[in-house]
């Protein structure tokens, strides 16, 4: 049972709580309009500590499309924060209010302190690099809405392997369903870290740097962007930030039915001439974000049922 | 001088590490304590080469969570009427509170007040423990 959790990490579910998330979420994208009174009278806050449109974007659409009320601050200078207010004494107030508190923070471990100090659950949209749950759920919900059960694919991740951790928790969860084979895909210096590759068995994957070698085994492609925070030197950011870029060319090469996934925003690579083709999901991606967090949302308020 | 080979009672922590008795000395606060505390380096021994030693002349309350982090190879002896009343063997804790500080400068914990951390054993040959909060992982 999901309701009256707190999702700080993807791990605080179990897998069972994820599917029947996932499936609740299908149902949602079918009738849409069933649900659109569902949190009637429940005021959602959505804290975000560091700006971040997207995310905002998806949550505060989700809660409106369920009927449901938001409170929040949009970055920490326009906020209690600015006047010194700490973690702890902002969430304690505003448990008192809300009845479901999102929040987004620059700090790893932020949304676990807060939950610490709640009376109500708290969904992290994100804490610094760290962790990143609900991205992972949308990833999880688009493979199912356009790939069908999650099991039986070739997945390869393309980019940024070594610090994205949208990857690594993609990775982790995958790895507890059946039949998933991985094609790792990056430069060098930005291989995906021995511990994430210690939980695979060694005949269900591969590394290569070539896009262009592995793309036709391929039936899903997570690209990621290579982000220039992660860098010391500003050389090697150059040096590697394109070393990827997606484009009709390579598609042409790729499966009919592969389907293209990003988690967005994109920078330089996948060029926007990919985005007419139909295996291009990126978009939709986003759209399936909002919806797994309605889906969310309501089961944590206890209203999606069982 | 006090008489270092002949404890009437107390406690003795033996085969330390050769440099880790005056961390573990420090650690334990044993310059605070009234009590007769002797701490010996780099003692000839047959098994380790040379050693560290300390003696209390007092039965006080040790830490064992704080010695089993430093060293856990030490042997810990409980004297009393001049005889071994007890030997204590250590372990690594599984979970360690107040002890450890997270050492990455992205965690909540460098700018929030969060109160004692919860560490958490992952990797008992390297000793190394995991922040509840970031997840980094830190050692003493
Ligand atoms: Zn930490």
């Amino acid at each position: 049972m999901i309701k009256g959790k707190s999702l700080i990490e993807v791990n605080d579910f179990s897998l069972e709580e994820i599917d029947d998330l996932l499936s609740f979420a299908g149902k949602i994208i079918d009738s849409e309009k069933n649900y659109s009174g569902l949190c009637k009278g429940n005021l959602i806050a959505t804290l975000f500590y560091e700006p971040s449109t997207r995310t905002k974007f998806s949550f505060e659409s989700a809660i409106l499309r369920l009927g449901g009320q938001v409170i929040g601050f949009a970055d920490a200078m326009t906020s209690s924060v600015s006047k010194g207010e700490s973690l702890i004494d902002t969430i304690q107030t505003i448990s008192c209010y809300a009845d479901l508190i999102i929040m987004r923070h620059p700090k790893e471990g932020a949304p676990k302190l807060a939950s610490k100090n709640s009376s109500v659950p708290i969904i992290n949209g994100g804490d610094g690099g760290h962790q990143h749950p609900t991205q992972t759920l949308t990833d999880l919900l688009t493979i199912r809405q356009l790939k069908g059960p999650i099991s039986n694919f070739t997945i390869g991740l393309c980019g940024d392997l070594k610090f994205g951790r949208t990857t690594h928790s993609l990775t982790k969860i995958l790895l507890k369903y059946p039949d998933i084979n991985f094609v790792f895909i990056s430069p060098e210096e930005l291989r995906i870290p021995e511990y994430i590759k210690e939980g695979i068995s060694n005949n269900r994957y591969q590394e290569t740097f070539s896009l262009e070698s592995c793309i036709d085994t391929l039936d899903i492609l997570y690209m990621t962007r290579i982000q220039k925070e992660r860098f010391f030197s500003e050389e090697e950011y150059l040096r590697l930030k394109d070393s990827y870029i997606l484009d009709m060319n390579i598609m042409k090469m790729a499966k009919n039915d592969m389907i293209v996934m990003h988690p967005l925003p994109r920078v330089n690579e996948i060029a926007t001439e990919v985005d007419q083709d139909d295996r291009a999901v990126y978009f939709k991606q986003a759209k399936y974000g909002m919806y797994v967090r309605m889906a969310l949302i309501s089961k944590i308020l206890g209203k999606g049922g069982n | 001088m006090i008489n270092v080979s002949k404890l009437k009672k107390g406690i003795v922590i033996d085969h330390i590490k050769s440099g880790n008795g005056y961390k573990i000395f420090s650690q334990l606060g044993l310059d605070k304590l009234e009590d007769t505390v002797v701490l010996l380096k780099n003692i000839p021994s047959n098994k380790m080469g040379v050693k560290d030693l300390i003696k209390i002349e007092n039965d006080i309350y040790l830490d064992l969570t704080v010695l089993g982090l430093i060293d856990s190879g030490v042997t810990i002896n409980i004297i009393e009427n001049g005889q071994k009343k007890e030997k204590i063997k250590l372990e690594l804790p599984k979970k360690v509170y107040g002890i450890l500080k997270c050492k990455n400068p992205r965690c909540i914990s460098t700018i929030e007040d969060v109160g004692d951390i919860e560490f958490t054993l992952v990797n008992p040959s390297t000793k190394e423990y995991q922040c509840e909060y970031c997840h980094e992982k830190t050692k003493l």
